[in-house]
């Protein structure tokens, strides 16, 4: 599982693009921003919280159809599936990586992002603790729509329209306690909320995932 | 004689078919009753005056539309543990049904809401989750069309009705929270079926009963005509063959 882990690390860094495009995705998105909605630091608080979570979730989303399909592509997808490895343990190293290389530098980048939209300083701590929590589940989910669409020539967009709709709980309670984060209220219902959401996704859909991955592989 | 026997397509296909006139019949005949006494038979609301009446077909469209998938997922559970396979071409045949229920129940509300709230659209912790049942109608749809092989196909599309039905269920009571979070809310969402007077529920209770008829005649001649299109399909790759 390690040497899978590193392997998928390696590739990431070496290939290129893993680190770089979702991260640069992300930047884009909160620079575009300001211009679209106007630059009053007022409105731009307020708005912070949710413009970040979506950009967030967007560049994971991005980077999702590579997650499963540069393996499918050479085959080594297959070698993995007889690898005595169970493929539970696969997909959620795929996912583990796929976090690691996604999901850990949007989170370090988001603090930095929230200064060019005028966070409130009550809410990076919380911007970071939301995000720190749920894009584990925001990528768990993702393999699993990553592994439905790997065998199709184009499945770009049709990933999209299947990993949206799962993303919305993840993404109401993690905005929430962004949200309430920069407004100072409490946040522990919300947070415990995602917290929940995380560690259920994360135990139960490497499953449902490795299940697709079998079929496709038939 | 058991439930089983109909997982043999033929078996299906003739009952069905012996079925079936009854059934437009039953279904026609009740939304006519239903909607001719609600629209014409029925006194005005005293605060909302005539466009109450939406309510004949907004109410069972929106019933339809959670109930179709919960019938695709019956019948994915079905697919997925006995490997029948009408079950997996009735969930198939059920989704557009249920989405043009949904996009009824979606319209229809908000025709009323422009009158009555003001606004074609609120966030309300109903709406929205009907907006997302629709999204997630979509995704099944779209996924049944891009694959060309019919067993993979039923089976990715059982796992996500499944997997798709827990965050269907989690993202209504999201919903619930992220918008009394938000607004108020509760000031929108007269719970309709709680306080209608029994003038207006009676031809409510036939309508939906039309409704429900209505689906399940849809959904059985649509199950019919995939079997068919699937014997179809299995003749013309036989003939290749022989030639």
């Amino acid at each position: 599982m390690i040497a899978l882990l590193s392997r998928d690390l390696q590739l990431a860094l070496r290939a290129g693009g893993g680190f770089g495009l979702g991260l640069a995705f992300f930047l884009i998105v909160a620079v575009l921003v300001p211009f679209a909605v106007g630059p009053q630091s007022e409105l731009l608080g307020r708005i912070a919280p949710g413009v970040l979570w979506i950009g967030a979730l967007l560049a994971c989303l991005l980077s999702l159809d590579r997650l499963l399909a540069l393996d499918w592509e050479d085959g080594s997808l297959d070698l993995l599936a007889t690898a005595p490895l169970p493929l539970e343990a696969i997909v959620t190293m795929k996912s583990v990586a796929h976090w690691i290389t996604t999901g850990v530098p949007l989170i370090l980048a988001a603090p930095i992002l929230g200064v060019l939209l005028q966070l409130p300083a009550a809410g990076y701590l919380w911007l970071v603790v939301s995000l720190l929590l749920g894009t584990p589940a925001l990528s768990v989910i993702g393999t699993f729509g990553a592994a439905l669409t790997v065998g199709l020539k184009r499945g770009g967009l049709l990933l999209s329209l299947l990993v949206l709709p799962l993303y919305v709980p993840t993404l109401i309670f993690g905005a929430e306690v962004a949200r309430r984060g920069a407004a100072g209220l409490a946040v522990e219902t919300p947070l415990l909320m995602l917290a929940g959401i995380s560690a259920a996704s994360l135990a139960c859909l490497p499953f449902a995932s490795a299940a697709v991955l079998r079929i496709n592989l038939r | 004689m058991s439930l089983w026997e109909y997982a043999n397509p033929k078996k299906f296909l003739t009952t069905s078919e012996r079925v079936l006139p009854v059934l437009w019949i039953a279904a026609a005949a009740s939304i006519v009753v239903g909607l001719i006494w609600g629209f014409f038979f029925t006194p005005d609301d005293y605060r909302q005056g005539s466009t109450v009446k939406i309510i004949f077909i907004h109410v069972p469209a929106a019933l339809m539309a959670i109930n179709a998938w919960f019938m695709m997922l019956v019948a994915s559970l079905i697919w997925i543990i006995r490997r029948h396979h009408v079950s997996a071409l009735a969930a198939k045949a059920a989704a557009p049904v249920g989405v043009v229920m949904t996009l009824i129940a979606l319209i229809t509300g908000a025709l009323w809401g422009q009158p009555m709230w003001g606004t074609w659209w609120a966030w309300d912790p109903r709406l929205t989750s009907f907006l997302v049942l629709f999204l997630f109608y979509l995704g099944y749809i779209a996924l049944w069309e891009a694959i060309d092989d019919p067993d993979t196909a039923a089976d990715l599309t059982s796992i996500l009705c499944l997997v798709g039905s827990v965050f269907a269920v989690l993202s209504r009571y999201a919903v619930l929270f992220w918008n009394q979070g938000l607004h108020q809310g509760a000031s929108l969402s007269l719970d309709k079926e709680e306080n209608v007077a029994d003038v207006f529920s009676n031809p409510l209770y036939v309508c939906m009963i039309g409704f429900a008829l209505l689906f399940l005649a849809l959904v059985l001649y649509r199950t019919g005509t995939e079997i068919r299109a699937r014997r179809i399909k299995a003749l013309i790759a036989r003939e290749r063959l022989e030639s």
